[in-house]
């Protein structure tokens, strides 16, 4: 874990402004590379920490985290995902209804979740929310020298702090998609049932009938992707802060946006690998 | 103990060290000072290898640390305490947790043992009675000596102040200046103290270096320094009202 020490406290990097605009380009590609592969290394460093978790200390900062990430988010999560389950069930049963299908809008709002809706939708909330956090908390640490003050103690910051986060959001993501599925599911019925006229028992019957077990798999394998997605990024723009409270705020901003475009391409790809 | 060749260091636009080279022995208070912008903070993060000299080398003992990597660096890094100028305590942890902290993570004590050291560094310093309290309810003062109760847990061999007395009145400044010479005197700690407060260096360092434009323009005893015909040392002395006609004496802290 030696080698990690040089890793989170970089040294500052000036340098001049660049001549042209296709200097600029090249160090804003060279910066690109540099970032990816800096976030990697964080990544296996944090997985090479894994071997800590069966300690006590490790197991308790771990327990905190998924009650920070996990338990906390339940609020937002169950009001986004009921409504996007009414929303789904409503929009798609207006258009059945002109053909007389609208009890097939219970396989369309549990497929929809399941595959994608419910994996993406608690990703994005928890991007904004716990990935921005992280990133401040973070990026708050190293202009405060916070970090730099761990490294010198001798306390890994990358076992220390990413590690409980990485596992936290690898196992809480899944568990609040499958929580965000289920009542989306349960929006979609209460809109079938009272604006559509299409009975619980045949909306559940649909819904279960279309969906399969490998559209829950998938669904939840992208969850768990996400949540390692928005902790390894949130970790390295905080660690990768610069400027006191400008750099902070620019981390979080930073964290919430690469994170949502991280989750579109790898959900994308997923999707690509699993259903073609 | 620690020593300095030739070490050149170049951040942004310019260099911030040119060609330190200086030694410190073992036990000593050896105080670096100047004006702000010289490179003090530099040369203090170079000891440590949080900055790597673009030349020259920083030997600590018989280790390199300018070239040490992975667990060697750790196994220097081991032998320093550092109080960083803002404390750098962990703000989600009461005092008593944050010097507990190294404790804790590196070693197999029992909870009671801790507690016991914690106990004992915070009264050392003290703050018994801020054990429970977060960084954010406290003085920056109490904060810098809970960060020093924090830094010495693990009984360093070396301690490095970055900016110790900075920001704090003038009771508060004398009451670290204090400790840090009473650690010194107890435990026969290696200090090495950055700041551009002449009055600690002269009350309780063994030896003051002034850098100037990145380059060590005097070294020496306090009442050596005070005597330097340097023009640099000469302002610096009169910009805090250091008088240089001898009638100047060495405070007993």
């Amino acid at each position: 874990m030696g080698e990690l020490t040089a890793l989170i406290t970089r040294e500052p990097v000036y340098r001049p402004p660049a001549d042209t605009r296709r200097s600029e380009l090249g160090r804003r590609v060279l910066d690109l590379v540099r970032n990816c592969g800096q976030a990697l290394l964080l990544l296996a460093s944090a997985i090479g920490c894994m071997r800590f978790i069966f300690q006590d200390r490790s197991r308790d900062r771990i327990v905190q985290q998924m009650f920070a990430c996990g338990i906390k988010s339940l609020g937002v999560i169950t009001i986004v995902a009921m409504f996007t389950g009414m929303i789904l069930a409503l929009q798609t049963g207006i258009e059945l209804r002109k053909f007389g299908q609208e009890v097939n809008i219970g396989a369309a709002v549990m497929v929809s979740l399941l595959r994608e809706m419910g994996p993406f939708m608690t990703a994005l909330i928890l991007a904004a929310s716990v990935g921005s956090s992280f990133a401040a908390q973070m990026g708050t640490m190293t202009v405060s020298e916070e970090i730099p003050a761990l490294e010198l103690m001798s306390i890994d910051p990358v076992k220390f702090l990413v590690m409980p986060r990485l596992i936290a959001m690898a196992v809480m993501t899944p568990l609040l998609s499958f929580y965000c599925c289920i009542l989306g599911v349960i929006g979609g019925g209460i809109v079938g049932a009272t604006q559509l006229g299409v009975s619980w028992t045949s909306y559940i019957d649909n819904a279960t009938r279309y969906a399969e077990n490998k559209d829950l798999y998938v669904g939840l394998l992208k969850a768990f992707f996400f949540g390692i997605i928005i902790t390894i990024v949130a970790c390295h723009e905080g660690f990768a802060t610069r400027q006191g409270a400008v750099g902070v705020g620019r981390a979080t901003r930073r964290t919430v946006i690469l994170s949502f475009l991280l989750i579109l391409v790898v959900g994308y790809i997923v999707t690509r690998i699993f259903y073609i | 103990m620690i020593r300095f060749e030739h070490v050149r260091k170049w951040l942004g636009d310019h260099w911030v060290l040119e060609d330190v080279s200086f030694e410190i022995q073992r036990g000593e208070i050896f105080f670096i000072v100047g004006p702000s912008g010289t490179g003090k903070s530099v040369t203090l993060r170079h000891m440590v290898r949080l900055l790597t000299p673009d030349d020259g080398r920083v030997m600590i003992g018989e280790d390199c640390v300018s070239t040490a990597r992975g667990r060697e660096l750790e196994r220097i890094r081991t032998r320093f305490g550092v109080l960083f100028q803002s404390g750098a305590l962990l703000e989600w942890l009461t005092v008593a947790e944050n010097v507990a902290l190294p404790l804790r993570e590196l070693t197999e004590l029992e909870p009671a043992a801790i507690e016991a050291q914690v106990r004992e560094k915070l009264e050392l310093v003290g703050l018994p009675d801020a054990m429970d309290k977060y960084p954010s309810e406290i003085s920056g003062g109490m904060r810098k000596r809970a960060a020093l109760a924090r830094a010495i847990i693990l009984k360093p061999e070396i301690m490095l102040y970055d900016e110790p007395t900075s920001g704090l009145d003038p009771v508060s400044a004398r009451m670290i200046d204090a400790l840090i010479a009473d650690m010194q005197a107890k435990t026969g700690i290696t200090s090495i103290v950055v700041t551009h407060d002449l009055h600690s260096a002269l009350s309780i360092g063994t030896r003051i270096a002034m850098l100037f434009d990145g380059r060590v323009i005097e070294l020496a005893e306090p009442a050596a320094f005070v005597q330097s015909q340097v023009s640099e040392v000469c302002e610096f002395l009169d910009s805090q009202y250091i008088t240089r006609r001898g009638d100047w004496e060495r405070k007993a802290l």
